[in-house]
């Protein structure tokens, strides 16, 4: 029992040893997706690798890296599949443009569909003496 | 003309279905290929105070291959590693993460197609090469540059068609 509490202790005090650079860590490695379980951060899994990781991410950020550092270091060796937000570049260009040409793709429809629409009940002199009797 | 919208449509649909479908979003693409291997110098698995670095392979094609006995696909892609051995292609093991004690039955178990095999334990190195599903297989030129990247096992397949082939190429 005194051993499962000087354990328990431990951790937390080793948890609360920096609470500043915790959060960093925190909030770098949740912009990081873990390779292993590839739909998680690399904040929620506890895979070994995404542990190894976070691990990794504390030590550059403690000896006193940037997180731009930090970034760099993970997307020269795994590339930049571990970012959750791809760079602009040009193979990435579809990826951010395609919404907005979608949207405008779409815009563009409904305008030709609306002005069809306006355009239509032109009716002929004949035509409208025939409604007007059928109204009557 | 409504039906040929629609079904234009859903023929664009299928197309791209196709396409997506047919890719690997866990094929990560490696930006290690074509860079030089990067520097390591890490014990040997079956001589601790011997030491092997990259720079020993210089001036030959090699390959290297992750590996650790916990690693059930390892054992998968053994007869593979073992047949490129038997080439006498030389390949170095790096050892990920592993034990001594159950790393040197594994390969007496199992054949050892190694010319060397470093041991680390930390997986520190495997860091350095982007690895984060053993095995893996990298083929390094005599430059010193990784040429390919293989995550997961060797198939008998990707042997043939991908490993040999550049091996015949970059020896040639």
């Amino acid at each position: 029992m005194a051993r499962l509490l000087l354990v328990l202790f431990c951790g937390i005090a080793l948890a609360q040893e920096d609470p500043a650079l915790e959060k960093r860590v925190r909030d770098l490695s949740s912009e990081l997706r873990c390779l292993v379980c590839q739909n998680q951060t690399l904040a929620d899994s506890s895979a070994p690798l995404a542990v190894d990781l976070r691990n990794q991410v504390r030590e550059q950020l403690k000896s006193g890296k940037s997180e731009r550092d930090v970034v760099d270091f993970l997307v020269a060796r795994y590339g930049d599949f571990v970012l959750y937000r791809p760079p602009l570049k040009a193979s990435t260009v579809l990826l951010w443009a395609g919404p907005f040409i979608l949207l405008a793709f779409g815009l563009f429809l409904l305008f030709l569909r609306i002005k069809r629409k306006v355009r239509a009940p032109e009716l002929s002199d004949a035509e409208r003496a025939r409604a007007a009797k059928l109204l009557e | 003309m409504r039906v040929a919208w629609v079904l234009g449509a859903f023929v664009a649909l299928l197309v791209l279905l196709a396409v997506g479908l047919r890719l690997d979003p866990r094929e990560v693409p490696s930006p290690l290929i074509g860079k030089p291997a990067p520097a390591f110098e890490l014990p040997l698995l079956s001589a601790p105070d011997k030491t092997f670095s990259q720079k020993d392979m210089l001036g030959r094609v090699w390959v290297l291959n992750v590996w650790a006995s916990w690693c059930a696909p390892c054992l998968v892609e053994h007869p593979q590693i073992t047949r490129l051995s038997a080439a006498a292609v030389p390949v170095v093991g790096l050892n990920y993460k592993d034990e001594r004690k159950d790393a040197i039955p594994w390969l007496t178990r199992n054949g050892n197609p190694f010319v060397a095999s470093v041991f680390d334990g930390a997986g520190r190195i495997a860091l350095d090469y982007g690895v984060y599903g053993v095995p893996e297989t990298y083929v390094i030129d005599r430059q010193g540059v990784i040429r390919y990247k293989r995550i997961g096992p060797v198939t008998p397949e990707i042997l043939k068609e991908k490993i040999e082939p550049l091996l015949r190429e970059l020896n040639g």
